[in-house]
């Protein structure tokens, strides 16, 4: 039996009241039980013995986002398309990199691209000056790109058949790491004006990606940067990952780059 | 500050999960586990946390965390230890190449829901 009212259970109805007191004294309210109707102003209410439900959710915070990716990574292995996700941190050399790429090879494979960043279409501008269509996405105040995102640009770019996707993420070597984007491959570009223990200070960015180019090696005469060193540095968070060193300016190395991606 | 995603992601998986569960109630307590290796920084989190579910069914909900430390596998010896750092090398043998077993997990364990009566705001008068 229900010791405020002698219900049988959670049924009971209580009537109540707040009493005219001012606000300063509301913080613990004031509950009384009363006979209902017994005075003005007196409200009724439903059970004060809370009824508490569990729900096991056990969900994956970033569900919606993997099964976003996973409708992406299906779209692109239907057409046979290569999707790569580009990361760094920004001034790295991802634009000039993907330049000199489609400038090189626009002729023999179509490449479409998706630019992030949090701000301008610069970089779609500068792709779209080589002819490859590219869609820009502004994060605004998002630091990475997320499925949807790439999703929309793909449903709009409408990449063909054996064609290559660039996805360029927004430049930061610690956001975009957890976001599957459905890409096939994830490539870090590193420049040599970076520190060379980069690898261990972002270590999740280097864990997931299969490729790190290291770009801008046409200044190394001039700079104290030791290429040796961030090789170890990146082995030591992800064995198995492989480099390449190029120079998107000078062009070299863009060869070994140009086979890796199949061409 | 890629917590606001996960904050955002955490609201909208609660709110559908809160719709489903058909009953009305308000959100007590929400329980998650984050794991050591999943690149969270709970400081950023809990300042986030505020802000972003101000007005939502989360605003008065009890965040709790259960942290999931870190533990591996050794690909060339096969021995199992604790992780702090992703590049830390296997105690047994020196490798990197290690397969982690534990404490990437980013998932929501539970909501409680309690049916607290809203108390009807009655007209105030002050004495």
């Amino acid at each position: 039996m229900c010791a405020t009212c002698g219900c049988s259970g959670n049924e009971h109805k209580l009537t109540a009241f707040l009493a005219m007191k001012k606000p300063e004294a509301l913080t613990g309210l004031t509950v009384a039980t009363l006979p209902p109707g017994a005075r003005p102003g007196v409200q009724s209410f439903a059970p004060d013995t809370p009824v508490k439900t569990v729900i096991e959710l056990e969900r994956d915070i970033l569900e919606k986002n993997n099964r976003m990716a996973e409708r992406n990574r299906g779209f692109f292995e239907a057409r046979n398309i290569l999707a790569i996700n580009l990361v760094s941190s920004p001034g790295s050399g991802k634009t000039a990199l993907l330049e000199r790429t489609l400038a090189d090879l626009g002729a023999r494979r179509q490449f479409f691209v998706v630019e992030g960043d949090q701000q301008t279409a610069r970089d779609a501008e500068r792709i779209a000056a080589g002819g490859a269509p590219v869609v820009q996405i502004n994060t605004g105040k998002g630091c990475h790109l997320e499925a949807h995102m790439v999703h929309q640009a793909i449903r709009q770019l409408q990449p063909t058949t054996d064609s290559i996707v660039f996805i360029e993420n927004v430049g930061n070597l610690v956001c975009p790491s957890m976001f599957d984007l459905g890409e096939g491959r994830r490539v870090i570009v590193i420049s040599v004006t970076e520190g060379e223990d980069k690898p261990v200070k972002y270590p999740d960015m280097f864990r997931s990606a299969q490729l790190c180019v290291i770009n801008k090696v046409d200044l190394l005469p001039y700079l104290k940067f030791d290429v040796q060193a961030l090789k170890e540095y990146a082995r030591q968070v992800n064995p198995q990952i492989n480099f390449i060193e190029v120079s998107a300016t000078s062009g070299q190395g863009m060869e070994t780059w140009y086979a890796w991606l199949g061409l | 500050m890629h917590e606001l995603s996960i904050i955002q992601s955490i609201l909208e998986a609660t709110t559908n999960a809160v719709q489903q569960n058909g009953k009305p109630g308000t959100v007590e307590t929400i329980e998650i586990e984050i794991g050591e290796l999943a690149g969270i920084e709970w400081s950023t989190l809990e300042f986030l946390w505020p802000a972003a579910v101000g007005d939502t069914l989360l605003a008065d909900a009890t965040l709790q965390v259960r942290w999931v430390p870190g533990k591996a596998v050794c690909s060339d010896c096969s021995s199992s230890f604790d992780v702090r750092r992703l590049y830390d090398p296997c105690p047994g043998c020196g490798s990197h190449l290690l397969q982690i077993t534990q404490g990437e997990e980013l998932r929501i364990k539970s909501l409680t829901l309690v049916d607290k009566p809203t108390v009807a705001k009655a007209p105030l008068r002050w004495n």
